[in-house]
């Protein structure tokens, strides 16, 4: 197989030019669900804000499971099979394995993606993402998310194989990249995740078309979310990989010690995928045991990792900042960083709203006995919109500002719009994840059409204050699309008729990376033989924030009903 | 040396920690044991933890069982749709039904008295949510779930279905008193 290597003349990073046609065909299309699933997210909001209430249910149930379905799996999931190749054959700087099969795995995921949405489309398979049996959608429904999972599972082993071929031909010395080994634990979970969809999904498939005569609907659940919640945890280690990433491209950071870093990816391959229980905790015929071992990963062992990354990423830009010789005080190395950048100042969005808002959340919801008092109301997307959105999907914009020069070759449109556009769209998704969690908190449902109940004589009448955060949801939604709408706009853009830039020098040989000498780690710069004072206290406060909001919540439980 | 290269030194896993680092992992460490045994001991100590008590059951059944309760303890009829309002005696077995899309029946029932809530659907999965209180439990075709429930407030109040089940879901709603 005879490839050809660019060396871009910005980054100095070698790509295989096999893979980055690659990378570019899975970044585009991601974008392309993107731009769809955000387009129906203003169905979505306009329709859940009481004053407008603008789609017929119908057409909002469709319109939900419609936008569920490409945010959460086929814009994230194209644009992490690019991160992949980009992990394994520009960060090791070697040749793609098998790009023929890899265009294979692209073609079965986009046929299998437009399958499911055609489907959904043609108005009989709202079931929502989750399609909890018996309620069935039609069988290309099933069929299509089938394809895509074995298209995304191909990829995986490209990636994989791509390793091995590395390994083979010497293109490195010693251990992989940090940011190499997270995409690694994000492939992992992965097959895991894949597997679990296929053993779940193809028996669905079989009962829509009338084979399997039925599918039990507990089952179903618990091995639903065995694929549902861990794709989420793929996302969670992609996401937090492209922040070490990052760190290292904005700051010239390095890990602040690749043993604490990998161990708590380690963690992550350990623990992560038992959080399908987090689904489950008001469900009849599951035990507490089995309950409370899984729905703490164990121990909290991956909440331990989170915390851990949330330190170790800041904790590494402060000490490259320190070095730098911003070092008055504790917080002038962040102070002085380029927040003019959006690369970065999209990722420290992306990492403080991730941690505050989607992790203290998401504790407090995944603890068995608090999720009494959240299950199933609009708190839990309002939870989900904090990880998915401003974690995972804040990260992936980030990363793109930075390979719009690097791999689309192009210069970027409108650089002013893009330096707004992380604090439009990270800000605006805070306060509506926020104001979400808030009607969450005053019992208002989510995936529900209609606060008003139709007129049910036994309706509940919700609160004024229900309605207002449901009217200030519609608000902040609408100025988180804004801010998405100018993130397509600026990568179709620049992608389309951005300035042609420098592609750099062609070699068919691949240049190993050579290998660095060992530096001494310098932990001079800090005070009370902290390296990190800056990042120490921030994680303070938010130990601090963390252990109130937990502790809030049980008060508020011990005042229920007795429930025994 | 960056995330992005391979790590300078070769022997990365004997480099010493630095004290942000460790001490950061022991109390992120702490925290979580707490949160731990916070969970556990909730199940030792706490008044609000969800019962596990869960059957299979099929709609004739559960039908059957809750007709029965309907038959004894119906105290009176409320709305357009007649439902029979059940006040059974304290400590019994109380069934509630959930169908495309009503609550059935109206359950009335006394303050700081314990009861036994027995929970199925009849076809899809559907949501039990208890408002103002705020309790939220999946109900599952096929498995009757026995919640025990100990209401400490009297008032109205409201069953919403916060589980999607097609087209009239958002008008699913029922109603336990509490006197």
């Amino acid at each position: 197989m005879t490839t050809t290597y660019r060396t871009c003349p910005r980054s100095g990073l070698q790509f295989d030019t096999e893979a980055e046609k690659l990378m570019l065909a899975n970044a585009v299309v991601a974008v392309v669900f993107l731009l769809i699933g955000g387009i129906l997210a203003i169905g979505v909001v306009l329709t859940r804000w009481p004053a407008i209430h603008w789609l017929a249910a119908d057409t909002f149930y469709m319109t939900l499971t419609a936008h569920g379905i490409d945010m959460l799996i086929f814009w994230i999931i194209f644009f992490e099979i690019a991160v992949l190749y980009f992990c394994s054959s520009t960060l090791l700087r070697c040749r793609l394995a098998t790009p023929k099969v890899a265009w294979l795995a692209f073609a079965l995921m986009l046929i299998g993606s437009i399958t499911t949405n055609v489907a959904v489309f043609q108005g009989e398979s709202s079931v929502m993402m989750t399609s909890y049996v018996p309620m069935m959608a039609a069988p290309s429904f099933y069929l299509g998310l089938i394809l895509f999972a074995v298209g995304a599972l191909v990829g995986c082993f490209v990636f994989l194989g791509t390793l091995v071929i590395a390994k083979k031909e010497k293109t490195y010395t010693g251990s992989v990249p940090l940011v190499t080994f997270g995409a690694i634990v994000a492939c992992i979970i992965a097959v895991f995740t894949i597997a679990s969809g296929a053993i779940i999904l193809i028996p669905t498939f079989l009962m829509s078309v009338g084979i399997v005569k039925e599918v039990d609907p507990l089952v179903y659940r618990t091995i639903w979310w065995a694929f549902g919640h861990s794709s989420q945890q793929i996302n969670v280690a992609a996401h937090i990989s492209i922040w070490y990433a990052i760190a290292a491209i904005a700051f010239g950071a390095k890990p602040m010690s690749e043993r604490v870093s990998r161990g708590a990816f380690l963690l992550y391959i350990l623990f992560l995928q038992l959080a399908s229980a987090h689904h489950l905790l008001a469900d009849p015929g599951l035990s507490s045991a089995w309950k409370v071992v899984n729905t703490s990963y164990f121990m909290y062992f991956a909440v331990l990792a989170s915390m851990i990354h949330g330190l170790t990423i800041p904790g590494a830009i402060e000490v490259a900042q320190r070095e730098k010789g911003y070092t008055k005080g504790l917080f002038e190395w962040l102070r002085k960083a380029p927040w003019g950048n959006p690369v970065f100042s999209g990722m420290f969005i992306s990492l403080i709203g991730f941690g505050f808002l989607g992790g203290i959340s998401g504790v407090m919801m995944g603890t068995e006995q608090l999720n009494m008092i959240i299950h199933n109301t609009i708190y839990v997307p309002g939870h989900f919109h904090a990880t998915v959105v401003v974690g995972t999907t804040l990260s992936f914009m980030a990363l793109t500002y930075f390979l719009i020069p690097v791999l689309f070759k192009r210069e970027m449109i409108a650089p002013g719009l893009a330096k707004l556009q992380p604090y439009l769209f990270g800000l605006s998704m805070y306060f509506f994840c926020l104001v979400m969690m808030g009607a969450g908190t005053l019992g208002v449902s989510r995936r529900h059409w209609d606060m008003l109940m139709g007129g049910n004589p036994l309706a509940y009448e919700f609160p004024g204050a229900a309605y207002l955060m449901m009217g200030l949801v519609g608000i902040a939604g609408i100025a988180a699309i804004l801010g998405g709408a100018i993130y397509i706009y600026i990568t179709v853009g620049s992608l389309l008729w951005g300035k042609k830039l420098d592609i750099g020098s062609l070699s068919d040989k691949t240049v190993p990376i050579p290998v660095s000498a060992p530096s001494a780690v310098v932990h001079g710069h800090g005070s009370a033989g902290f390296a990190a004072p800056g990042t120490f206290s921030l994680a303070m406060v938010f130990l601090v924030s963390f252990v109130l909001y937990y502790f809030i919540n049980w008060k508020y439980l011990s005042q229920v009903w007795g429930l025994s | 040396m960056s995330a992005i290269l391979p790590p300078s030194d070769r022997l990365w896993w004997k480099q010493p920690l630095d004290r942000v680092e460790g001490t950061w992992i022991v109390i992120a460490f702490i925290w979580c044991m707490i949160m731990f045994v916070m969970m556990v001991g909730w199940h030792i100590y706490g008044k609000q933890n969800l019962s596990t008590e869960t059957y299979k059951t099929s709609g004739a059944m559960f039908t059957a069982k809750a007709q029965a309760v309907v038959d004894k303890y119906t105290v009176r009829k409320e709305t357009d749709k007649q439902i029979p309002v059940v006040h059974p005696p304290a400590g019994s077995d109380v069934y509630l039904v959930a169908k495309l899309w009503d609550w059935w029946p109206i359950i009335e029932l006394e303050k700081d008295k314990t009861y036994k809530l027995h929970l199925t659907s009849m076809d899809y999965n559907h949501g039990f949510s208890l408002q103002p209180v705020n309790i939220n439990i999946q109900v599952v075709p096929g498995y009757e779930h026995v919640v025990k429930i100990t209401p400490n407030q009297s008032g109205t109040f409201s069953i919403v279905c916060n589980e999607y089940c097609g087209i009239g879901h958002a008008n699913m709603a029922g109603r336990i008193y509490v006197k």
